[in-house]
Formats: structure tokens, sequence, C-alpha cells
């Protein structure tokens, strides 16, 4: 379990905290998506959970141990993983295969378990077949996936992206985006997911929705994307889904915009038209 | 256009030459220069440029490569030549003279053995380049100079900003490229105008590839921290470098060579 408690943190004296008493939990094998407008602390949020920033008040705990905690500190980086946005600026080898085993070869493993790890990494993100390849000759989406396997190299339990899927062609995003499912499904690797796509935000089991340094709601997609008008004072879209019936709804006909997935969507204007 | 900028100049193959353990290949190129100086005779220096030559044809490197890489040497050549043609005094009388200045029987010789020496230190050295990959490189540096730990050289910090710097060459030149492309497309004259107007248009390219020069770095130095990145200490490698017996062979081969190279200087009369 990841828990923050009344989280405070400020990157200077005279600007506003970034963080302004948040209180987060993440129980272990959650998909939980985390939403807000640019500015609003959530990539502040996602480096205080392997200690890359330190709380300034309050604590953060990782199955039992505290950030602040400097002998645990390379025990909390292993357990949770982070992707960033830009997936040039985290790779740091040469050869695809160097650069996933970076990780383990930083904490000391063995040359022949790296293989099994590197191996097996590469094969749950499916860029196997790229793993002799120098990462320039690879495309965004296949850069990010090679982050990923960098990262579940380590066998984390928890693995936080901060908007993987922000530079990436459409094409790029949904493997991404499949990779990031499967290992949430198949892998039971808990996932924290900071992004600004609202359908990728629909198919996570949790939503936390964050304004101005805090927490302001959280909930199930259906319960946070149905208050389409909060959502929007928010800066925030609602999907697609939830939209039509929205405005639907705006003309007097009685939708319900709880319906976020594409095919009960579908099936609710199919019965709305019919009579 | 500046994609095709190759570093390194590494030419891949399957060669013995090419399966060389790095570490052995950077100490042979080492004391291939070294005896280069020693061989004094001509014996040994045929045979040094013999040595050379054969690498190359069992390395399977084309013979046009090694002419690609002595091109820029012709003008250090000529300018050794001339230094040492013209200054060089002998005991005897002087062959021919040129205006004020002599030219003796040793300033020829000494000439000779110069361009040899440095024709063959090029092709020795950039058969190096030419059949290690930087990564490999990098790695056998790093092995190599790691008893210098002892004096408290970074060697592990220095290998590691060599392969980072590896592996962003080829991100920045993309990124310059975009950069000149938009601030051609903003009316920056980049190919026109006097030198001093062409080095004042470089500022707005230099600018900001420095600062997302230094922005890519604060992320990548984030991501590492991730990544458990601590410096050397307790690090394990993937690769593991073994000793082959293909390693073997060639040591044994370079050893022969060499002390062959040396013992001329017994049996034949030195030039110089």
């Amino acid at each position: 379990m990841i828990k923050a408690t009344n989280l405070l943190f400020g990157y200077s004296e005279e600007r506003e905290k970034a963080l302004n008493g948040v209180n987060f939990t993440a129980e272990k094998g959650e998909f939980i998506a985390v939403l807000g407008s640019n500015g609003c602390g959530k990539s502040t949020l996602a480096k205080h959970f392997n200690a890359i920033l330190l709380p300034e008040e309050g604590t953060v705990e990782v199955e039992g141990m505290l950030t602040t905690q400097d002998d645990r500190l390379f025990d909390i980086r292993q357990k949770v993983g982070m992707v960033f946005q830009n997936p040039d600026n985290q790779i740091v080898a040469t050869i695809v295969e160097e650069d996933v085993a970076f990780a383990l070869e930083n904490m000391g493993v063995e040359p022949s378990e790296i293989r099994r790890r590197i191996d097996e990494a590469m094969e749950k993100t499916g860029v196997y077949k790229f793993k002799d390849k120098a990462p320039h000759h690879l495309s965004g989406g296949q850069k990010q996936r090679v982050a990923i396997a960098g990262i579940i190299a380590m066998r984390p339990d928890y693995i936080v992206l901060d908007e993987p899927t922000a530079m990436l062609d459409p094409e790029g995003r949904r493997k991404v985006l499949k990779t990031i499912k499967s290992l949430n499904k198949e892998y039971g690797i808990t996932v924290i997911l900071i992004t600004h796509y609202m359908d990728e935000a629909a198919q996570a089991d949790r939503i936390v929705v964050m304004s101005k340094g805090k927490v302001v709601k959280e909930g199930t997609p259906k319960e946070i994307f149905s208050q389409v008008e909060l959502v929007k004072s928010l800066s925030l879209d609602v999907p697609q889904t939830s939209e039509i019936a929205y405005e639907l709804g705006k003309l007097g006909h009685n939708l319900s915009t709880e319906a976020i997935s594409i095919d009960e969507c579908a099936q609710q204007l199919y019965n709305f038209l019919k009579g | 256009m500046l994609k095709d900028i190759t570093i390194g100049q590494h030419f891949p193959g399957n060669s013995p030459v090419h399966r060389l353990d790095p570490r052995i290949k950077i100490l042979a190129t080492i004391a291939y220069v070294v005896f280069l100086f020693l061989a004094t005779n001509a014996v040994g220096l045929v045979l040094s440029i013999a040595m050379v030559l054969a690498l190359y044809v069992v390395a399977q490197i084309p013979l046009k490569m090694l002419k690609k890489s002595l091109k820029p040497m012709i003008p250090i050549i000529i300018f050794t030549v001339i230094l040492n043609l013209f200054f060089i005094t002998g005991d005897g009388d002087p062959l021919f003279r040129v205006w004020k200045i002599s030219v003796y029987t040793e300033g020829i010789m000494f000439c000779i053995v110069m361009i040899v020496r440095i024709l063959c230190l090029i092709s020795g050295t950039s058969l190096l380049t030419y059949t290690t990959s930087p990564i490999q490189l990098t790695d056998g540096l790093e092995r190599l100079m790691k008893p210098l730990n002892v004096v408290k050289f970074p060697v592990h910090e220095m290998a590691m900003m060599m392969t980072i710097a590896l592996r962003f060459i080829p991100t920045l030149i993309e990124e310059t490229d975009k950069i000149i492309s938009a601030q051609k497309s903003r009316g920056a004259m980049l190919d026109s105008g006097s030198f001093t107007d062409r080095v004042k248009a470089l500022v707005p390219i230099l600018i900001p590839l420095f600062i997302s020069a230094f922005r890519r770095a604060d992320e990548l130095a984030t991501a590492m921290e991730c990544r458990c990145y601590h410096g050397g200490a307790n690090r394990t490698r993937l690769k593991q470098l073994k000793i082959t017996s293909n390693d073997i062979i060639c040591t044994a081969v370079c050893v022969v060579a060499f002390g062959v190279i040396f013992a001329t200087r017994f049996f034949f009369t030195p030039l110089i």
C-alpha cells in the first residue's frame, strides 16, 4: 500500500504550495488514474511516491516504509517504479537491452539473473524484437515501452506513469495503454496513471481528481464522469460518451451520463432513438 | 542532413578482429604504437606496415576506408617532411643544396621513417575504431582503467558520461535539425551573408539547444535516480567480458609479431 497523509510541499518559499494537504492511498492491484489541470500538483505528488521529492510536512509510506528513511531508499525505489512523459529523456544506454538492464545493474543483480529478468520484461511490454536496436531508431511509442520494460525489470509492485502517452501518436498511445493495462490485469502490478486523456482515465478502477494542490474528488470513472458540470468546472473534459448524454440531457432528454464505455453509450442511444 | 553523421566510424563485421575482446584490442593498439617507435630499421618498419595491412585484410575492412582515414593526414605529413628535410643536418657532405638550405641523407631517411610511422599510427588506431562499437570501446576502457579507482579516479563516472554522450548524440542532432528548420521558417538567414553574419546566426540555434539539453539532463538524472542509480559501487553488468580462444590466439599472434618487430633492432642497422 502507498499511503500519503497530509502531504505539504512547495518548490520555493514565495510561490504557492504545490501540494497543500494531500491524502492519497493506493491499494495493491488497483488501477488508479490521477486527473487535474496543469500545475495542480499531480506530477509533484507522483515524485513523492518513490522519494524523488520528500514531504515538507506529512508522510508518505510505501509498504510500511517511510520515504524519509534513508536506509530504505533503494527498497522504495525498487518497489515503486516511475515512467515519465518524454521517452527520450529516460533511456540511458545506446542499446535497448542494455537500457532495460540498467536498473538491475544498479541493484547489483547477478548477470545471469539480469538476462532472465530483462528478457521477461521485454516480452511483457512487447519490445523483445527490438532488443539489439539503438533507441533512436525506434518510434516514440516503442521507446516508451522500452522505458516501461526498464522499470518492470526491477519487478516493482507499483508503477507510476506521469503522462506517458502525451508525446505519442494515436497508434503508439494505444499500444502503450494496452501494455499498461496488461501489467495491471495480468501481472497484478498496481498502476497509478497521471493523464490528460479522459478515455484513458475511464479505463481505471478509480479516479483521483486534483486541483490546486489538493485532492478534490475521488471515485469510480462512472461516479466522476457522471458529474459533468463539476468536472468541467475544474477545467477538465469528460469522455465523449458522457458528453453526449449530458448535452442531450440539457435538451430535456433523460440519458444517463454514467454510460462511459462506448458499448454502453451506443446501447443507450439505441434505446433512446428506438423510443 | 545532420543525421548522416556517424560517430566513431564503426564498421560492423564478424571477423576475429571484430570479435576480439575490446580490452585486448585497446592494449594491442597501444603496444603497436610503442613498437612502431621502437622499430628504427627498414625491416622493422616494413613488418609494421605488413602487420597493419594484414589485420585490415583479416577484418575485411575495405582499403577505401583506410584511404579515407589517411587523407586528412596529408597536410601534417607534408609539414613534417619539409621541416625535417631542411633542418636536419648530417655528418657528411650535404646531398644537394636548394638556395641556402642543404639537404642531407640523414634528413631524407628521417622523413621516410616519420612518414611510415604516421601512416601506420593512423591506420592502426583507425582499425580499433572501425572494428569496435563505441559501447564496447567504453566498456573496455572502463574495465581497463578500473585499477585507477585506487587513486580515486572516477572511472565508472567517466564511462557513464561517455555512454550518455553517445546515447544523446543522435537525439541532439535531430533536435538541432528541428531548431534550424524552426529558425529558418521565421526568416533566419543561415546560409548567406559574411562569415561574421553566419556565426551570429548560430546564436539563436545554440541557445535553445543548450536550454533543452539542460532540461534533458535534469529529466534523465531523475529517471536514473528512479532506477536506483547510485554510482559505480556494487554495480554489476549485463554483459560480462570473457576471454575466449579467439582472444588467446589473437594475443599470441600480436605478441609474436611485436617480438619479431622488436628483434629486428638487433639484426639490422637503424635508418636513423
